[in-house]
């Protein structure tokens, strides 16, 4: 038997990479929040379920749950498609009627028996390490860790199977209809596939931690990378990177573990927000500061060109009087004419600028391009 | 069972209370729905929890008033973050919305745990807000609501026009030169009040049924927003009614599901028996010809 922390680490990264895989397909699809929705709306299932079975081991309740999750995405769906409200007010109609009757069924029904509605909601990862599988007698580790672990093979087969299928369905629907993907066909398997991921991860960390890691590790993965495949591979470590820092931060700290995991994959998600190599926020800073850079070197060029032998020339083409002809930034024309003349395009002549060949073809080109506008260079 | 609760001052307070915030959530949700916004309350009132939380952390008090500008603030700071996203990335509403919902909440609940260590924290007092406590509403915080939801009828009645144009088409609202940005604020703004009230009533989780539900009920009946806003502050007001009546009746029902119970069942009546749009009507209407309603 492992230690209880290493056994909560695994059943949790477990169900990190698990959601983390049909995530990203929610994610392309714009429906991330209806993990969200079908996550709040199982309830209903469970505790209808129980009200029949009046057994809270019994499959039926995930059974109950499973079913309640296809049917909230059915249910969004057909409601959406009769056109008489939109697709978020249909989510925002279905998963709060199909939640308050499970609370009110807890309220009425469930009397004595402790249906803890915290635990449902907010999950106890830390409870994990004591629901274990016995079979003939041995202790084969906690049941989250198999529940989620064939989940997240289940889910791998499924994608793996069907990737070609997924990757033009999300992307290009109506090309996978022609191709002979019958689209509602796939909707339903991931609708399936994510209902069944809610149902059985909900039960090991709780609703608030599903969503998050049905949404955040497939967000994250597409700030850095376009490409499905690696899409998925960093979703899937951006999955377990958020449940194990996550269960740093709260063993550090002594803090809710589905809490902490929630926290670490907003921290996650920040970063890449910030710094992903070309979608953050940093990197469009940079390309845009690089874009005015280079179109004030074309203005530079065609600038000089237009006084080059005239009268004005000494006066306007003049290193000094420059940045007041351009309304520059001295500071901002000092490092433009640095890089014009690194580029070749300009020389120095004392005071003077003046354009170099390649400056001149440059500008010609600007110009021919164009029609006389300054052209935008490729980035 | 007797009817003798309905002299009841607790319950005349509490359905006071749920009437108002029923009222308002009605109102503010026709714009959320015609925005197609109506998601957002349900990621600004998850968003909502480490305001209330982190309020109690720094002053240690429980007042309401107090918790409830903490869960504005933080509410307000998780629409923001919406905006932000899906304006400076790839990210799409969707995305960003469950992205705010489940990291705030997350952020919260670990809060929530350092909150518990408190000696002075009675936590049931926090955890209240997780799925409301309409009955526990004392006469100052009715008062509270009823001032509040003032202020905010006031506002939209003086704002009628621009939220209108802003609601039905923000770049016809920019080109007549309105400050589209600062309405959206405003009327994110008010949506976060109505959202903070509704908190107390219903919790966490359903807090946009109260947005949601009247809005899209009001929707089948009207085209015309004066109506649409007039039948959805009617019917979120008559849900609020409705469900305290439903919960002290019968006995042993909390009261915010009720409610929302409620809103989601004038909901489903509108959709299905609202004269041209309902839904009962495209199935066989006289001459057996299916007829399509107006969408939208």
């Amino acid at each position: 038997m492992l230690a209880p922390q290493v056994e909560i680490m695994l059943v949790a990264a477990l169900a990190g990479a698990a959601c983390a895989l049909p995530g990203v397909f929610l994610f392309l699809r714009r429906m991330s929040l209806v993990g969200d929705a079908i996550s709040h709306a199982i309830l209903f299932g469970i505790v209808a379920a129980f009200l029949i079975v009046r057994d809270l081991r019994s499959p039926w309740l995930m059974i109950g749950a499973a079913g309640t999750g296809v049917l909230t995405a059915v249910a969004v769906d057909a409601l959406r498609r009769t056109g008489r409200v939109k697709e978020d007010a249909a989510l925002g109609l279905v998963f709060p009627a199909l939640f308050s009757l499970g609370v009110v069924g807890i309220a009425r029904g469930v009397g004595n028996i402790h249906l803890d509605l915290d635990a449902v909601l907010l999950g106890e990862l830390a409870f994990a390490p004591f629901d274990r599988l016995i079979w003939g007698g041995w202790d084969l580790g906690p049941r989250g860790a198999w529940v989620m672990g064939g989940l997240l093979i289940l889910n791998l087969i499924l994608i793996l199977t069907l990737y070609k299928e997924f990757m033009l369905s999300s992307f290009d629907p109506d090309l996978a209809a022609i191709s002979g993907f019958p689209p509602a066909v796939l909707h339903n398997l991931l609708m399936g596939m994510t209902a069944l991921t809610v149902v059985a991860a909900f039960d090991v960390v709780g609703v608030v931690l599903v969503v998050a890691m049905l949404v955040v590790p497939a967000a994250t993965a597409a700030l850095l990378t376009d490409r499905l495949a690696p899409m998925l591979g960093l979703s899937v470590l951006l999955g377990l990177l958020m449940a194990l820092g996550g269960y740093g931060l709260a063993y550090a700290l002594d803090l809710s573990i589905a809490g902490s995991m929630a926290t670490v994959g907003g921290i996650l998600f920040a970063l890449a927000f910030l710094g992903a190599p070309a979608h953050g926020l940093i990197a469009q800073a940079r390309q845009a500061a690089r874009r005015r850079e280079r179109l004030a070197q074309q203005m530079l060029v065609i600038h000089l060109l237009s006084h080059e032998g005239t009268e004005a020339e000494r006066e306007e083409n003049c290193i000094r009087t420059l940045p007041a002809h351009l309304r520059w930034d001295p500071a901002f024309a000092e490092r433009v004419i640095d890089r014009a003349e690194r580029a070749g395009w300009v020389v120095r002549e004392g005071d003077l600028l003046r354009v170099t060949e390649a400056g001149r073809q440059a500008a010609q080109e600007i110009l021919g391009a164009n029609g006389g506008a300054p052209s935008h260079p490729p980035s | 069972m007797g009817f003798g609760f309905l002299m009841d001052p607790t319950f005349r307070l509490v359905a006071t209370g749920s009437a108002l915030i029923g009222a308002v959530g009605g109102v503010l949700g026709t714009f959320a729905l015609l925005r197609r916004q109506s998601l957002l309350g349900d990621a600004m009132s998850h968003a909502a929890l480490p305001g209330i939380v982190l309020a109690f952390l720094l002053t240690g008090s429980r007042d309401l008033p107090l918790l409830l500008v903490g869960a504005s603030l933080s509410a307000w700071l998780g629409a923001l973050l919406v905006v932000l996203i899906t304006h400076r990335s790839r990210i799409r509403p969707d995305a960003a919305l469950g992205l705010v919902l489940s990291v705030f909440f997350g952020i919260g609940m670990a809060l929530l745990t350092v909150a518990q260590r408190r000696p002075t924290a009675a936590q049931a007092g926090l955890e209240r807000f997780l799925f409301g406590q309409a009955a526990v509403m004392l006469p100052q915080d009715v008062e509270g609501i009823a001032r509040t939801a003032a202020l905010i009828f006031l506002l939209i009645f003086l704002f009628w026009k621009e939220f209108k144009v802003l609601a039905f088409d923000p770049a016809f609202a920019a080109a007549m030169g309105l400050p589209v940005m600062a309405l959206d604020i405003l009327l994110t703004t008010l949506t976060v009040l109505a959202i903070a009230l509704g908190l107390q009533a219903v919790g966490v989780v359903l807090t946009s049924a109260v947005l949601v539900a009247p809005a899209a009920a009001a929707r089948q009946w009207t085209n015309r927003l004066e109506r649409m806003v007039i039948l959805a502050g009617g019917l979120g007001a008559l849900s609020g009614v409705l469900g305290t009546l439903l919960s002290t009746w019968i006995g042993r029902l909390p009261t915010g599901p009720v409610i929302a119970l409620c809103a989601s069942g004038i909901a489903l009546f509108s959709l299905l028996f609202a004269p041209r749009r309902g839904l009962a009507w495209t199935v066989k209407s006289p001459g057996g010809k299916r007829r399509a309603g107006p969408s939208g």
